[in-house]
């Protein structure tokens, strides 16, 4: 009883639990309001008395306080959204992660039944195509859960980040040379530049390997055939610039500030593409942060987009 | 022969299924997007469509709809077959005239296949 009475008024504790900080915390905001209204009161009462004789002094005065307070109580509404949108997220999160395992296991399983079921009998020649979507489709479920083992890590705080002198442009080209084959099937002409003697940077390179092969991926997806898209790398004054130029689809506006948040896909993009977790940009935007850069992007629907990050040298 | 359309963007899904139902003796016409199945449910004019509803240019839901309001095409059996299973899609698709739903990793192709040939009287 007393103990549950003590976890009751632990507000730190209570708002660490729901991991937002504290001023995004009503329990917090609440406790804060309290003392702020007797405070608030104490002062309108000294306030009244002092200046009786000029009672339109006193009510400005009183005035300011109940806009202050108004502003607070703002504040604490807000926070209950906060809490409200990460409770609808958390639900969203699960209906859209047994969506995205779901496809590739009914892929699995009814190709598995084609092949093993004696109702239906598939020539040799076909068998191999089958057993191709097996294997690819078992790929797909790894690279999600991957994706999802990364998030979570995020999440809570667990993101190693193993700092290595590395060359940027080395691991660009790597993931070009390596996305060139992919982009040439949907005739989109891929290139690299960046000027000779780059600086190398401290960074992790395999998290930076993802950074840039969830750019790379995403350009060449939204772009439809014969169009370009290109990569650059240059040297800022205490960074290192990476940008990728695409001609695709864009960013709707109406998008474009909620890209970076988890599981966000773009209308068009959904319609362009329906498979997507909606996890490579969230992910990419916590690996730049966590190594000290900056990620961002300019976008026009129908025309194009360029993603960038900084490191810093 | 009975003409069952198969409405699915993925394309490993539409050559398992419409390998079964070709060898359950239907024949078996392909659309790998909303306004294509649309199109092809309204020229070939066949006798059970399977529905997916996540799908580009148009989903199932709005297929589902220009279905129903052409009369044309409203006396159709519509089987949605989708990874969607949430109360409210489902309760939305039911809603717009679709005949059965069925998630799809809860079903082999056989049970499928048999939940047609009843739609179909057979």
């Amino acid at each position: 009883m007393a103990k549950n009475v003590h976890s009751q008024l632990n507000i730190f504790a209570q708002c660490q639990r729901y991991g937002v900080s504290l001023w995004q915390c009503p329990q917090f905001l609440f406790v804060i309001m309290g003392v702020l209204i007797i405070i608030t009161s104490l002062i309108s009462y000294l306030v009244g008395s002092h200046y009786i004789s000029q009672p339109e002094t006193v009510v400005m005065v009183v005035l300011a306080l109940a806009i202050f307070l108004f502003i607070l109580s703002f504040t604490i509404t807000r926070s209950f959204e906060k809490l409200a949108e990460a409770s609808r997220m958390k639900s969203e999160f699960i209906n859209i992660v047994s969506h995205q395992l779901r496809s590739p296991l009914t892929n699995i399983k009814w190709s598995f039944e084609i092949l093993s079921s004696e109702e239906f009998d598939v020539p040799e020649s076909k068998k191999e195509e089958y057993f191709l979507n097996v294997k690819e489709n078992i790929a797909r479920m790894v690279e999600l859960i991957d994706d999802l083992l990364i998030v979570s890590k995020i999440e809570q705080g667990q993101f190693p980040v193993r700092k290595e002198e590395i060359s940027l442009e080395e691991l660009a080209k790597e993931q070009i040379m390596r996305f060139k084959v992919f982009a040439e099937a949907s005739h989109i002409k891929l290139n690299l530049s960046y000027p000779s003697n780059l600086p190398k940077v401290m960074a992790d390179p395999s998290l930076l390997k993802l950074v840039i092969e969830n750019l790379v991926d995403n350009a060449i997806r939204y772009t439809p055939g014969n169009g370009e898209v290109s990569a650059t790398i240059e040297q800022k004054d205490h960074c290192l610039l990476f940008s990728i130029k695409d001609t695709g689809v864009g960013i709707p506006s109406k998008d474009q500030e909620y890209i970076f948040q988890k599981f966000f896909r773009a209308e068009n993009a959904m319609k362009k593409r329906t498979r997507g977790s909606g996890l490579g940009l969230y992910v990419c935007n916590s690996i730049i942060k966590q190594s000290g850069g900056e990620i961002g992007f300019k976008s026009e629907e129908n025309k194009g987009t360029t993603f960038y990050f900084t490191l810093p040298l | 022969m009975k003409k069952i359309l198969f409405v699915e963007d993925e394309a490993a899904l539409q050559q398992a299924m419409g390998e079964a139902l070709t060898q359950s003796g239907y024949k078996v016409i392909r659309a790998t997007d909303g306004e294509q199945g649309l199109r092809l449910a309204k020229s070939e004019k066949p006798d059970l469509i399977l529905l997916d509803l996540i799908m580009p240019n148009k989903d199932g839901f709005e297929v589902l709809e220009s279905l129903k309001d052409d009369p044309k095409t409203s006396a159709i059996p519509v089987i949605v077959l989708t990874n969607l299973e949430g109360v409210k899609d489902i309760e939305k698709a039911l809603a717009a005239g679709a005949t059965n739903y069925l998630v799809k990793t809860h079903y082999k192709l056989s049970e499928v296949i048999e939940k047609a040939r009843k739609i179909l009287g057979e």
